[in-house]
Order: C-alpha cells, then sequence, then structure tokens
C-alpha cells in the first residue's frame, strides 16, 4: 500500500507536469508570449503536487502506528492493562499484533483477539484513509496549479521560491537534529533526575546501576553517583592525550620543518590512514594485541595488571588521536606565515631554534585547539573503551587498573531490550547529557581558538 | 644565542665553538624526536595490520570433509522423511569412515563434522526423496575444533589435559585425512552465510545486507538534504544572525560524539515514532544526521572553489540566480561534492556505538530481506564476535574487519581517483 501510495504520488506529479507544460505550450501556439517557459509551468505543477503530499505521506507513515496503538489501548477493557509494568504492557501489545498476524501461542483470551481483530481493521482503514487523502490533496493541486497558467503568470518565479523553501527546510534539518538531542536527552534526563536525586547524581561516589527488575528480586538499591565514572574517563583521556600530544606534535614539527617533500607525500596519507580505521577495529586490537602483550611485559616486572587495564585503552585511543593532533599542528604551522620563518633564519638562528621560539608561540592558539578537539573526542570515543575498558566504577587514578567511562556505561545500561521506566536504563541518558554538554564547552572553545587565530593572519 | 649576539665574542674561541655545536645538537635531537614520533605512529599501523592479517587470514579458507551417507529406506521413513534420526544417520557414516575404530567411538566422532550436516543431509532428502536407499557423497565444514587443527592452530604437543582435543580424536582426524576426505578450500561461507552460533557456518551475509541498507538509506536522505542546505547557506542565505548560528550549528554537530546520535536515535526514532528495532533503515536515518554536517561542510568547500566569474558570465547573459546555481556552479563543483560524499559514507560504515543503541547487535541468523527487517551491520557484527568465546570467532573477528577495511580502502580510493580525475585547478 505504502509503495501504491509512493508510486501514485510520483505519477500524479508526473501527470500534472505533462498537463501544465501542454497548456503553456498551447497558449504559445495561439500567438501569446509566455512569462515563463513552458517547463517552469510543468515544473511549478509538479512540485506543488508532489511536495504537501510528500511531507503528508511521510508524516502519517511515522505516526501512524503511535495513533493506531494509542487507539488499540483505550479499546482494552477497563481491567486488563491496570497493574502491569511497563515491559509487561509492550508484551501484551505485541502478542495483540502477533495475533493480527496469525500467529497463536497457546489460547489468547477473548479481548485479545478482539483488539487484535480492531488492529486489523484499524491498520486497514489507515491505509485506505491515507490513500484518500493523497488523493484528495494530488487532485487539489493539480487543478489549482492547472488554473494558475496564463501568459503572464510567472511560474520561474513560482518555481524558484519552492526549490529555495525547500533548501531552506534542508538547512533546518541540522538545527532540528541539534534540538531533538538536545529536546530527547534533556527530557529523559529530567524523568531521571525525578526518581534520583541531581544532587546523588553530581556528587555521588557510588556507581552501581543494578537495580532489581521484579519487585521480589534481591539485588543492589542502586547507586547512582557519576563521579568514579567521569573519573575513569579521565584516567583514560589523560593517558591518551600524554601518549598522543608528543608523537603528534613531534611528527607534525617534522614534516612540516624538515621532512623533504617526496617524504611528506608518503608520511602524511600513512598518517591519514590511521584516522580512517573504525574505532571497533582499534578496539578488537586493543583486546587482541595490546591488553595481553601489556600484561605480560608487566607481569616480567613483577608487576599486577588488571586485564581491562587502563593503560590498554588509553594506549590504543592514542594511536587513533595522532593523526588528528598531527593534522592540526600541521595545518597552525603552516598558516605561520613565511616572513617569520624567513626572519628567523636570517638573523641565524637554527631550524629547531626557528620552530621552537618563532613558529610554535606563533602558532600555539590553533595547536592548543587541535588538541582540545582531539580531548573532547577521547572523551566521546565510545567502542575502544566498550571494548577494553572495564565495566566497574571504581574511585581510582591507577592506570593499570580497570576503570570504566561514561561511554561505556551509557552502552552496556542500554544494550539489550530497554524500558523507559526504570532509572537504569533513564540514567544512561544523564550520562549522555553530561557528555552532550562537556564535549560541546570543550568544542566550542575550541572552535572559537582556532578561528580567531586564523584570523590574525589572513 | 645571546652569547654570541656579545659583539666581544670571538667566533674562533672555544666557547662559541662549544655553542655553534650545542645547538646543531639541538638541532639534531628534535629532528630525531620527529623522525622518531612518526616511526611510533607507522610502528603501530604495522602492527595494527600485520596483527589482523597473521590472525585473520586463517579464516579465509575452511576445512573441509567429504563424506557418504547411506540413507537406507528402513531409517527414514518417505511419508516424513523430516522426523528420521539425522543425527544418527551421521553418526553410521562416521562408523563407515573409520573402519579401525570401534562403532561406539567411531560415533562419537561424528563430532568433527559441523552441527549443520545433519540438515543439510536432510534438507537435501526432503528436497529428493528420491535418494532413499542411495548413498549420498556431501562436502560439509568440519566442526570449529578440527578447523583449528587442520590449520595448525592447535598444538599437538600439549599435554592432552589442556588440549582442547583429545589424542583419540586426533587420531580419528588423522585417519581420515590420510583418506584425502579432508580439504580447505576458499571459505565461501563467510560472505553468502548469516550470522551462526558455530564459527564454521558464521558469515558476513547478513551483516552485508544491513550495513548496504543503512547505508542506502544514509545517502538519500544526507545527500540531497546536504547538498541543498549547502547551496543555500553558500550561495542564497543573507549574512544574518540566523545563517550564523546555522552554520555553528553545523560545525559543532560534526563534533558530537558518535554515541550521543545513538542515544537521539533510541529516544526519538525507537521510543517516540515507534520504528522497528534493529531495522537498517533506522541504522541509516541515525547515520544520515551524522554524515549531514560532513557532507555540508565538504559542498561548501568545492561551492567555493569556483571562481566568481563563472557565476558573474552566467547572470550576465540572463540566467537567474538559482539557474546560475543549479545549470553551472553545482556541476563544476561536483566532483568535490562526491569526494566528499564518500569519505563521509565510508566514516558512516565503520561507525560502530549508534547502531548497538538502537539494536543492531542483535543475534539474527537470516539476512535481512528489506530496510525494516532486523539485522546487524558489518561494524556490530564485529562487535559481536569480538565478544564471542570461540575460538574459531577471533580469526572470523579479524577477517571480517579486513573486509570492512577493503571496502573502506576502496571507497577512499574511489575518492581519491574522483579528486584527481576530475579537479580542476582554476
Amino acid at each position: 500500500m505504502t509503495l501504491f501510495a509512493f508510486g501514485l504520488l510520483l505519477a500524479v506529479s508526473l501527470f500534472g507536469f505533462l498537463l501544465n507544460r501542454q497548456a503553456a505550450l498551447s497558449i504559445r501556439a495561439g500567438g501569446q508570449a509566455l512569462h515563463s517557459l513552458p517547463q517552469f509551468h510543468g515544473g511549478f505543477s509538479a512540485l506543488l503536487i508532489f511536495v504537501p503530499a510528500f511531507v503528508v505521506l511521510i508524516l502519517w507513515l511515522t505516526l501512524q502506528g503511535n495513533v493506531i496503538n494509542a487507539m488499540i489501548l483505550s479499546g482494552l477493557p477497563a481491567d486488563a492493562m491496570t497493574g502491569l509494568e511497563s515491559g509487561q504492557r509492550q508484551l501484551v501489545m505485541a502478542e495483540i499484533a502477533q495475533l493480527s498476524r496469525g500467529l497463536t501461542f497457546g489460547t489468547p483470551e477473548d479481548w485479545k483477539i478482539a483488539a487484535s481483530e480492531r488492529l486489523i481493521t484499524l491498520r486497514a482503514t489507515s491505509s485506505w484513509l491515507m490513500l484518500a487523502v493523497l488523493a484528495a490533496i494530488t487532485a487539489a493541486m493539480l487543478v489549482f496549479a492547472r488554473k494558475r497558467v496564463a501568459s503572464e503568470f510567472r511560474a520561474r518565479q513560482g518555481v524558484e521560491g519552492i526549490i529555495n523553501g525547500l533548501m531552506i527546510a534542508c538547512s533546518v534539518v541540522a538545527i532540528l537534529t541539534t534540538a531533538g538531542i538536545v529536546l530527547s536527552l534533556v527530557f529523559e534526563s529530567a524523568r531521571f533526575f525525578s526518581m534520583v536525586p541531581l544532587s546523588e547524581f553530581l556528587f555521588g561516589t557510588n556507581w552501581e546501576p543494578q537495580i532489581p527488575m521484579r519487585a521480589d528480586q534481591v539485588a543492589g538499591a542502586g547507586a547512582f553517583g557519576w563521579l568514579p565514572v567521569i573519573l575513569g574517563t579521565m584516567v583514560i583521556t589523560t593517558i591518551a592525550m600524554l601518549v598522543a600530544v608528543p608523537i603528534g606534535l613531534f611528527s607534525a614539527i617534522y614534516l612540516n620543518e624538515f621532512a623533504s617533500a617526496g617524504v611528506r607525500k608518503v608520511a602524511k596519507p600513512l598518517l591519514e590512514i590511521l584516522a580512517g580505521v573504525p574505532t571497533v577495529v582499534y578496539g578488537f586490537f586493543a583486546v587482541l594485541t595490546v591488553a595481553p602483550a601489556l600484561r605480560e611485559s608487566a607481569s616480567a616486572w613483577g608487576i599486577v595488571m588488571s586485564p581491562n587495564t587502563a593503560l590498554a585503552a588509553g594506549g590504543v585511543m592514542a594511536i587513533m588521536l595522532i593523526p588528528f593532533i598531527s593534522s592540526f599542528a600541521d595545518d597552525a604551522l603552516s598558516a605561520v606565515p613565511q616572513s617569520l620563518r624567513d626572519g628567523s633564519l636570517a638573523l641565524g638562528a637554527t631550524r629547531s631554534e626557528t620552530v621552537l621560539k618563532v613558529l610554535f608561540p606563533a602558532a600555539i592558539p590553533g595547536i592548543v585547539g587541535g588538541i582540545l578537539l582531539a580531548m573532547s573526542r577521547a572523551i566521546g570515543e565510545t567502542m575502544i573503551v566498550v571494548m577494553a575498558a572495564g565495566l566497574i566504577a571504581t574511585m581510582t587514578i591507577n592506570p593499570l587498573d580497570s576503570v570504566t567511562t561514561v561511554t561505556v556505561q551509557i552502552v552496556t545500561l542500554l544494550i539489550g531490550d530497554t524500558s523507559f521506566d526504570n532509572p537504569k536504563t533513564l540514567a544512561a541518558f544523564a550520562l549522555g547529557l553530561m557528555l552532550f554538554i562537556v564535549t560541546l564547552v570543550i568544542n566550542v572553545f575550541a572552535l572559537r581558538i582556532v578561528r580567531k587565530y586564523r584570523e590574525v593572519y589572513d | 644565542m645571546t652569547d654570541i649576539s656579545n659583539h666581544n665574542t670571538r667566533w674562533g674561541s672555544t666557547k662559541a665553538k662549544a655553542n655553534l655545536a650545542r645547538r646543531k645538537r639541538s638541532q639534531w635531537v628534535l629532528q630525531g624526536l620527529g623522525i622518531g614520533a612518526l616511526s611510533i605512529a607507522f610502528l603501530m599501523l604495522f602492527l595494527l595490520v600485520s596483527s589482523l592479517v597473521s590472525t585473520g587470514w586463517q579464516a579465509f579458507t575452511q576445512t573441509h570433509i567429504k563424506m557418504q551417507f547411506a540413507v537406507s529406506a528402513e531409517k527414514v521413513n518417505p511419508d516424513n522423511i523430516a522426523a528420521a534420526n539425522w543425527r544418527g544417520l551421521v553418526q553410521d557414516a562416521m562408523v563407515v569412515a573409520l573402519p579401525g575404530m570401534e562403532p561406539d567411538e567411531a560415533r562419537k566422532m561424528a563430532g568433527i563434522l559441523s552441527n549443520a550436516a545433519q540438515f543439510r543431509l536432510r534438507d537435501m532428502v526432503v528436497a529428493n526423496p528420491s535418494l532413499i536407499g542411495q548413498t549420498v557423497e556431501m562436502t560439509v565444514p568440519t566442526s570449529d575444533p578440527y578447523d583449528q587443527l587442520n590449520k595448525g592452530l592447535i598444538d599437538r604437543n600439549t599435554p592432552e589435559v589442556n588440549r582442547r582435543l583429545k589424542d583419540p580424536e586426533i587420531a580419528a582426524f588423522d585417519t581420515l585425512t590420510a583418506d584425502g576426505r579432508i580439504t580447505k578450500p576458499l571459505n565461501t561461507a563467510l560472505i553468502t552465510n548469516a550470522d551462526s552460533r558455530f564459527p564454521e557456518l558464521a558469515g558476513l551475509k547478513g551483516a552485508l545486507m544491513g550495513s548496504f541498507y543503512a547505508l542506502l538509506t544514509c545517502f538519500l536522505l544526507a545527500f540531497p538534504i546536504g547538498i541543498g542546505a549547502a547551496i543555500y547557506l553558500e550561495e542564497f542565505a543573507p549574512k544574518n544572525k540566523i545563517s550564523d548560528f546555522i552554520e555553528i550549528n553545523i560545525n559543532n554537530l560534526a563534533a558530537v560524539p558518535s554515541v550521543v546520535f545513538g542515544l537521539l536515535g533510541l529516544a526519538v526514532f525507537l521510543n517516540w515514532f515507534g520504528m522497528p528495532r534493529s531495522a537498517p533503515f533506522v541504522g541509516g536515518l541515525v547515520l544520515a544526521l551524522m554524515t549531514l554536517p560532513t557532507i555540508i561542510i565538504a559542498t561548501r568547500a568545492a561551492l567555493k572553489a569556483v571562481p566568481p566569474s563563472i557565476r558573474e558570465a552566467a547572470l550576465g547573459l540572463g540566467a537567474s540566480r538559482q539557474q546560475v546555481v543549479f545549470h553551472h556552479v553545482l556541476p563544476l563543483a561536483m566532483p568535490g561534492i562526491l569526494t566528499g560524499t564518500i569519505i563521509g559514507l565510508a566514516q558512516a560504515l565503520g561507525e560502530t556505538a549508534p547502531l548497538l543503541l538502537i539494536g543492531m547487535n542483535a543475534f539474527i541468523t537470516a539476512a535481512p530481506g528489506s530496510p525494516f527487517d532486523s539485522s546487524t551491520a558489518l561494524p556490530t557484527q564485529i562487535f559481536i564476535w569480538a565478544d564471542s568465546p570461540e575460538r574459531g570467532f577471533v580469526s572470523r573477528t579479524s577477517a571480517a574487519i579486513l573486509v570492512l577495511l577493503g571496502f573502506l580502502v576502496t571507497m577512499n580510493a574511489v575518492a581519491i581517483y574522483l579528486r584527481s580525475r576530475f579537479e580542476r585547478k582554476w
């Protein structure tokens, strides 16, 4: 039915195009001059038919599931759903949906069968209604557009106006995405903070998100203090930055000031490869190669190291960050005007003195901006830590221990089936909100530094 | 430096010479540090690739065994073929294949064959009932431990207690090898099978299809929307607070952690809109939102690179502003746009975290037939396999990573080719 609707939409649009173009051509054949070319008249009709109907169709398809579900729910016997938790409610709805597909398990209650029959009728009604609405819109637009065809009608301006509107809509998608991120995080976090006080989350030193699944189950009460989690994130980020910053900076200095053009031509793309490797691959590398190697060398020195040591996750994350830092530093060094370089060399400074005492200070804002962006990336990096770091949150800054991070907790809390009514699931959104805020602040700050600095020499 | 700028300095003095030597040394130190840093980076790249290749190449072959199964009429009822004891038939075949062993012992050796053997035999006979009463010859994969043994990954010299395969099992396998039953062909199942709990049967078909549908959705959404937004912002938008705001917004969106996009997908697409879990379509939606900033930024750069003289010439000939853009500027900028798009899609292909959050890490043994079926994607499949305890999945994970990297290298090579072939210097 959906495919048919899209087909119908395309067919009517094409028909409108041909109809209006033909009408315009016949005006021209009648000896009158046209303001706009015939294809603009056709295009005007096609766009006028397609755009509103397409929007309605998409909205209908996204919303019909929810509306039908709500109608089924309200049609159920009054006592059917009382006292059920959201997971059980979902199960009942799934059972009704399966009954409607003819899959019967055991002997369902009568009201479930009635509901499934209602579901079938509602679905059919929705499809036909959608088609009817679609037909009405397209027909109205077809007639409207056909009536506009006249020798003095400014069809090109009409078409360009619609296209302009479409392009504005495209630009707004970026804003909608940000709004969607902020709204979903804030909304779900607000529900979390209605269950767990904000002060406990921000200042608690205990993170144990295990909560009882049923009321009679024996389990921890659940503790949601994020300090050990953010501390673990900081430990891994610090390790990664300590490794990546010197390596990235020194390679940038070498490539920019010392390397021959041939070396640069080979080395830069090789570094770019490191940046293009998916993070899940780095995670596997950490588990397969780096962590065992670190553990063996540590035990050779008689040091006990946790299998999920922060060192492995941080070290591998550093490999990912090297090309990032190096390319930012490279750009910053290249942006320093040649006159500064020449001046320093002409005064008798060696190349290394020129780099360290003249170019580096001039490039420092750009380099710092790059390092900050790399840091925000390390904080938000997920797969490497999910695979290589630990799950238990402990208040430790020992890099040999196992630590957990914000992103690890988000993923482990949300993997598998999730229901949105317990603090365990919602805690992930609270962590996500914190992650978003922290990285956003760093990013805005870093982008501002980079931009400000570029303006100085341009 | 301050010493020698003093005009009393005598250039030939030992002090001045020592100073010069020190300064030259610091030059060498800095250069050495640079070379060292680069070497560490390349060493890591080398280690990464070599550890993947050294563990992964074994998974591109699979040990198979050729067996004769006697489908006797008394054991298979033609009226109800599927209900026959197919496991027993496989065990009987093992008794025939290992004449030197006690029948009871030989029956236990049916574990050499993959678990799929009995089902393949059943399906074959169900499809062709005339096989009842005949002997069917079939080549089936061996189970994972024997595959490892055949590839030399199980050390025969370790004490029997610590070995996964005991002495009689190895002896039985060696007998079968000596009979010429064991082959090691190219592992086509890696591409043609969907996921499985058994390493010898697990393949990437579901993941490849899932990634294909997700990338297709991503491309169909992000490409037109990204170009539309970029054209508007670059060519038409008035310079005011709103367009500044949109621009800052896009730059920040490009740096938002990917897991946050996963949270967005979970809360908005799955929870609010009730879209299906684990569906490549939803994965594609989330990836499209992530790829959008990349495409917009690349498109704007490509549009900016088209010289103003092109626009002025077209305007001068009477084209409208939109005609200027769509007839002249956009075609000239297309190579740059396509390059940026392919690079954005390559990033999307390797993205894992957001797909995990919308449930594309489910265990699904059938390839998706449409973008709305449950499925995994290549990176999430790698994550699942990396988490699996069976030994055979280690090399499969590496092999899957090599497949993923192969796609990424191809996409980037296409992008580089496009850039070098069509890019114009004005």
